[in-house]
């Protein structure tokens, strides 16, 4: 296999640590077994650092973890099956409750496969638009991420800094959409409602005051020897292992790894915004939560760019086969009628066909592959869950750890078990 | 690429920009090593299962869209007068592939797919991708595709002793039985 590390850098580890057979599960060594002093605990599935319901089996020899196993599946509700169920314009609500901290990348996916599969292109104006909203949660996600995993190692102030943050966040897309979360913004075609007067506004004063504060949450977590000392050498995973074990996202960009899907594939407007891509090369906890603080001041400098360079005109293609047609129309042309009768009974029809389409969420690659018999809904939908993908690394980043660092690790993954149980 | 050499090559197709490779089942972890050490395909995204059964038997439309508008005049694009293509086999499992090199620009992807009826078992791919491990795992608990070769292939999302595979097309929505109901 060719090597993805970076030349000329140490690397993390010799050879790899992904446990065998089973690549999720560490095993006790049985000799360690004999002895007879090895404790079997249960983490979770109730646990308040498990974001969500987790359940790791986890034998322990003293304080160090030497055996663990993760057992998911506790939030498991079906989306997929349901979507099934759904025409394509009513599908578009679930993908954001699958992972419902950057629930508009969620949405984002499902609706650029829809649209792949249609072949239609948006307008300017929705692509930047979707662009700067992607980023908005973005950054929403990586402030809970950043709160919480904080919180577990005992700095408690910052979650409060971060909600404080998230919520402004939370305001602007209140303001633009209607709702707070699960915003269902996006569809196929372009955006469900043109951009609301006063948003940019808005949006700027938050852009300019964000990366200072950004700042302060550094200064408050990296002059202090406690986090310092919780996170720095802590988890390792070297840059074969992630790619063995599928990782993406700022886990793998925390292990040497550039790469971004926004840069390699870009889509929506990347090719046309200028930001840098985080990458760190110890593979630690540490090095995890440098990439998502720098994330956050790239995503920044994003949503400044978009602002700069939002194009005006129309928000959605101008075509009554998928997009509904105005409000007012209704009550003067029977044709608007009938096709906004036949849009939300019956939907609109997909053509034959697969695709899988990959875009950069908070967690990584989230791709969502569409299969589509040419009816009005999805023959099948699969989501790419990167949170699914992160927490088989458990075993890889957990052994021989300590069990006070297993939350750290657990938390350096970022995994959202609505998005990994689906 | 050339997609040819694959080992068991079935067949490769070129669709909306993304390439599909067909390969025989029972060559499966050959074209996955093949693909991995000879074409730079490190990086195992993703394995979907799908469930074709009673796919091809209702008429359906399609609508072809584009930036000027609809394209009226395309066959197909009118009424419920079509039937989608049929499939091989009930079961078709797809892997999505990336080759991951640092630093790069261009993701080059490749689905390789096969096909399975009820009761044919699929290669496992642990041994070629580590982190086909809960995938696999997650096609069999959902779709009911055994993988051979597999070292833990239990179910990962539904309970361990549940019956049947919910994304199966004969699994009905709503008809599971009800738990702790007066008759139990």
């Amino acid at each position: 296999m060719a090597t993805a590390v970076a030349r000329g850098k140490v690397p993390i580890y010799t050879g790899t640590r992904i446990p065998s057979p089973i690549p999720s599960v560490l095993q006790v060594d049985p000799a360690l077994r004999e002895e007879g002093d090895i404790l079997e605990v249960n983490f979770g599935p109730n646990h308040p650092s498990t974001h969500g319901v987790l359940r790791l089996i986890v034998e322990l020899n003293g304080e160090r973890v030497e055996g663990v196993e993760a057992v998911i599946g506790y939030l498991h509700t079906g989306f997929e099956k349901n979507m099934e169920q759904k025409t394509w314009w009513k599908a578009i609500t679930y993908p954001e409750r699958i992972d419902y901290l950057s629930f508009q990348i969620n949405e984002l996916a499902f609706v650029l496969a829809i649209e792949k599969l249609l072949g239609v292109e948006p307008p300017p104006k929705a692509t930047w638009m979707r662009t700067l909203l992607s980023e908005l949660s973005r950054i929403h996600s990586h402030l809970i991420w950043l709160g919480t995993g904080a919180l577990e190692l005992g700095a408690i102030s910052l979650l409060w800094y971060c909600f404080r943050e998230r919520d402004a966040v939370l305001d602007l897309f209140e303001l633009v959409t209607g709702v707070r979360m699960h915003t269902r913004y996006f569809q196929a075609g372009g955006l469900a409602e043109d951009i609301p007067a006063g948003f940019f506004t808005e949006c700027r004063k938050f852009a300019d005051v964000f990366p200072g504060r950004v700042d302060e949450y550094e200064a408050l977590l990296d002059r202090q020897a406690i986090w310092l000392e919780r996170t720095k050498g802590i988890g390792l995973l070297s840059a074969e292992d992630a790619i063995a074990l599928g990782q993406s996202g700022p886990v793998l960009r925390a292990s040497g790894v550039d790469w971004d899907l926004r840069k390699v594939q870009p889509y929506l407007a990347y090719d046309q915004v200028d930001f840098h891509v985080p990458v760190y090369f110890n593979g630690d906890v540490y090095d995890r939560y440098k990439v998502r603080m720098d994330e956050m001041r790239e995503s920044t400098r994003i949503v400044q760019q978009c602002l700069d360079g939002m194009p005006e005109g129309p928000w959605t293609v101008d075509d009554r086969k998928i997009v509904l047609p105005p409000r007012h129309e209704l009550h003067t042309s029977m044709e608007s009628l009938i096709h906004h009768f036949k849009l939300v009974t019956e939907g609109y029809r997909v053509p034959a066909g697969e695709v899988y389409v990959a875009v950069e969420s908070a967690r990584g690659e989230l791709g969502c592959y569409v299969v589509s018999d040419g009816g009005s809904k999805p023959w099948r939908v699969k989501f790419r869950a990167p949170s699914f993908v992160a927490l088989e690394a458990t075993a890889t980043t957990v052994a021989g750890s300590l069990v006070a660092d297993l939350i750290a690790i657990l938390g350096s993954l970022d995994t959202v078990m609505g998005d990994c149980d689906r | 690429m050339n997609f040819a050499d694959v080992p068991g090559f079935a067949s490769v197709t070129e669709e909306r920009g993304e390439t599909t490779v067909v390969v025989e089942t029972a060559r499966l972890r050959e074209a996955s090593e093949y693909l991995r050490d000879e074409c730079g395909f490190n990086f195992l995204a993703d394995i979907a299962a799908a469930d074709y059964l009673g796919w091809n038997e209702r008429t359906v439309a399609g609508y072809w869209g584009h930036r000027d508008g609809r394209d009226i005049n395309r066959p197909g694009s009118w009424g419920l007068a079509k039937k989608p293509e049929p499939k091989a086999k009930r079961f078709s499992v797809s892997y999505h592939l990336v080759a991951v090199v640092s630093g790069a620009r261009g993701a080059p992807r490749v689905r390789l797919q096969v096909w399975c009826d009820e009761g044919e078992s699929v290669p496992s791919v642990v041994s070629v991708w580590p982190t086909a491990d809960w995938h696999e795992r997650e096609a069999y608990d959902l779709m009911g595709i055994a993988f051979e070769g597999h070292p833990n292939l239990k179910r990962i999302l539904m309970d361990d002793d549940w019956q049947g595979h919910p994304l199966r097309k004969d699994y009905p929505i709503g008809g599971e039985p009800v738990r702790f109901s007066g008759a139990e």
